[in-house]
């Protein structure tokens, strides 16, 4: 209803805009013949997304409907990630008339005690805040450089962030309204509208165990670096559950349903943020029943420091920096290598401001002599898991490439 | 469906004399705004021609990207009703991937029974967009090398 009630204001003021424009540029009886149906001129497309979203130029664009955009590797030098280099990872439309003082919350489900809606007011005043560095990473990222190739966004490897995002506990809310003892899992429901327009489907609904929703660090967040969270990234209210595909951190967020059964929303089921539960050879098919739901994202790291494609001078050292984050665990070492995995060093990680936040690391590389290098990243994770020089292995989807980094680096 | 309720057109033999006269003194405006004013108008008028939906450029498509050849009409009223165009570009399967896509978007997505465009459209794909051999790892390529001052 409140779907098809935006639809035609936005049509009208489409229409309305598109007759003033014809007036001010002369083209009405010239040019309207040519516009295909439902095609709005140059001035009334869609503005610029780096404008709109405050994004940087040197982001890379992937999709603009629905909008999907990535970072580059040494965008991501920032310890705590700015707007401006954060991915966006949109499944539908974003809403239209967002208006905070009637923004809702709603809580039910087969285990909900009893239904329960929250205004915005209400969880800021009612719960205690929180504030942590949260990794966010899309469970895709990587997936360009799968063969067989993919289906979906091909993200190469900036689809990650690390941001600081405030907010309330979900578990004191559910505390709050009361969960029964057969919850198994959660399911969140966004404002957000599905690319057919069709206000009967949810573009996406996913959740997590009731286990992940009880951690101290998922939250409730309405703030991110310090200011309200970026219309794209979820104003006003988003689930924020780091480590995990962060198609778990639910944007726009105005329901969550308590489950009795694993939560059955969009792109819970298929090939969807799911993998082979038994490894599959490269393009094999696999039947739904065969997959298994993403949880922790995999060890990973990135070379931030210095962009790929230095040249240094012979006999000089290198400064090198970067990010490691190993899903809900934590990176216990990190080794860089310049010759292709022959040797590896160690160099200096720190550990996580909080937990799942990503962690920093930086050093000295040296060069032997004159010549092309590439310098490998390698994080450890805190059950000795390293990451594959190589591919790991093939999925449908393209999900969990978290195959080394590295940049190229000339010696003259 | 928008067009047929075109105000603009119903109302133009209406009000024609009002149009001329407006429009003459418009052109008039527009030639001395053009004589005197600020460079930033002539960009309005480029946006005007770019308008043209089926401009081709070197191969190109230029308002959706995609290579212009046999089919590309089927896959642009068809495919970019609900999703960019980008993400066909970006995309590169067989014959059977894009049949299977095609049936989890008529399943899931609200794609409509394609009849005989199907065929048209995953061979305008295929032939068009056919998949990269990638391997396990591939060398890096497009390095923008630079020197780093240290």
């Amino acid at each position: 209803m409140q779907n098809s009630y935006r639809l035609k204001r936005r049509n009208f003021v489409k229409k309305a805009g598109v007759g003033a424009v014809s007036t001010v540029l002369l083209s009405d009886i010239v040019y309207r013949n040519l516009l295909p149906e439902g095609y709005s001129p140059l001035a009334f497309q869609e503005p610029d997304p780096f404008k709109m979203f405050h994004k940087d130029p040197e982001m890379v664009l992937l999709n603009d409907k629905p909008w999907n955009m990535e970072a580059k590797a040494h965008l991501l030098n920032d310890d705590v990630t700015p707007n401006k280099f954060m991915f966006i990872r949109n499944n539908g439309i974003i809403p239209e008339d967002i208006d905070v003082s009637t923004w809702q919350l709603k809580i039910d489900g087969e285990s909900v005690l009893n239904e329960k809606t929250y205004s915005l007011a209400d969880l800021k005043s009612k719960f205690k805040h929180y504030t942590y560095q949260l990794t966010l990473e899309c469970g895709g990222n990587g997936r360009s450089e799968f063969d067989p190739p993919a289906k979906g966004n091909q993200w190469s490897i900036g689809a990650v962030s690390c941001a600081e995002w405030t907010g309330v506990r979900l578990k004191d809310v559910l505390e709050d309204v009361g969960i029964k003892d057969d919850a198994v899992y959660i399911g969140y429901h966004g404002a957000d509208i599905h690319l057919s327009r069709n206000p009967q489907k949810e573009p996406i609904s996913r959740g997590m165990p009731i286990a992940k929703a009880l951690q101290d660090e998922t939250i409730l967040a309405f703030a991110m670096n310090g200011e309200d969270i970026p219309l794209t990234h979820g104003y006003p209210l988003r689930l924020v559950a780091g480590g995990w595909p962060a198609s778990v951190s639910g944007k726009w967020l105005n329901g969550i349903s308590i489950r009795n059964k694993i939560h059955d929303g969009e792109k819970m089921g298929g090939s969807s943020y799911r993998v082979p539960c038994e490894t599959v050879a490269p393009g094999e098919k696999v039947d739904d029943a065969d997959m298994c739901i993403i949880e922790s994202m995999p060890v990973k790291s990135l070379i931030t420091y210095p962009k790929s494609g230095a040249i240094i001078d012979e006999g000089k050292s290198l400064k090198i920096r970067g990010h490691a984050w190993a899903g809900e665990l934590e990176v216990s070492e990190m080794e860089y290598s310049i010759d292709f995995g022959s040797s590896w060093k160690t160099i200096n990680v720190q550990k996580p401001v909080n937990r799942l936040a990503w962690q920093h690391f930086s050093g000295e590389v040296n060069f032997p002599k004159k010549g092309y290098y590439e310098i490998w990243a390698r994080a450890t994770d805190t059950n000795g898991n390293k990451q594959p020089m190589v591919l790991p292995g093939w999925n449908p989807k393209g999900y969990l490439n978290n195959a080394c980094h590295r940049i190229a680096v000339k010696v003259v | 469906m928008e067009g047929k309720n075109n105000p603009a057109k119903n109302t133009s033999s209406k009000y024609k004399w009002p149009i001329v006269v407006a429009f003459l003194f418009l052109f008039i405006g527009t030639g001395v705004w053009y004589l005197v004013g600020p460079e930033e108008s002539e960009e309005e008028v480029t946006d005007i021609t770019e308008m043209d939906p089926d401009k081709v450029e070197n191969g190109i498509h230029v308002r959706t990207g995609l290579i212009e050849a046999e089919g590309l009409q089927e896959v642009i009223n068809n495919c970019t009703t609900c999703h960019s165009s980008k993400l066909i570009i970006q995309n590169r399967m067989g014959e059977e991937q894009w049949n299977s896509t095609i049936r989890w978007m008529q399943e899931t997505q609200g794609l409509w029974d394609l009849g005989d465009n199907q065929k048209i459209i995953v061979d305008y794909l295929t032939t068009n967009y056919p998949p990269f051999k990638k391997g396990r790892r591939k060398a890096l390529s497009n390095i923008e090398w630079y020197k780093l001052d240290q």
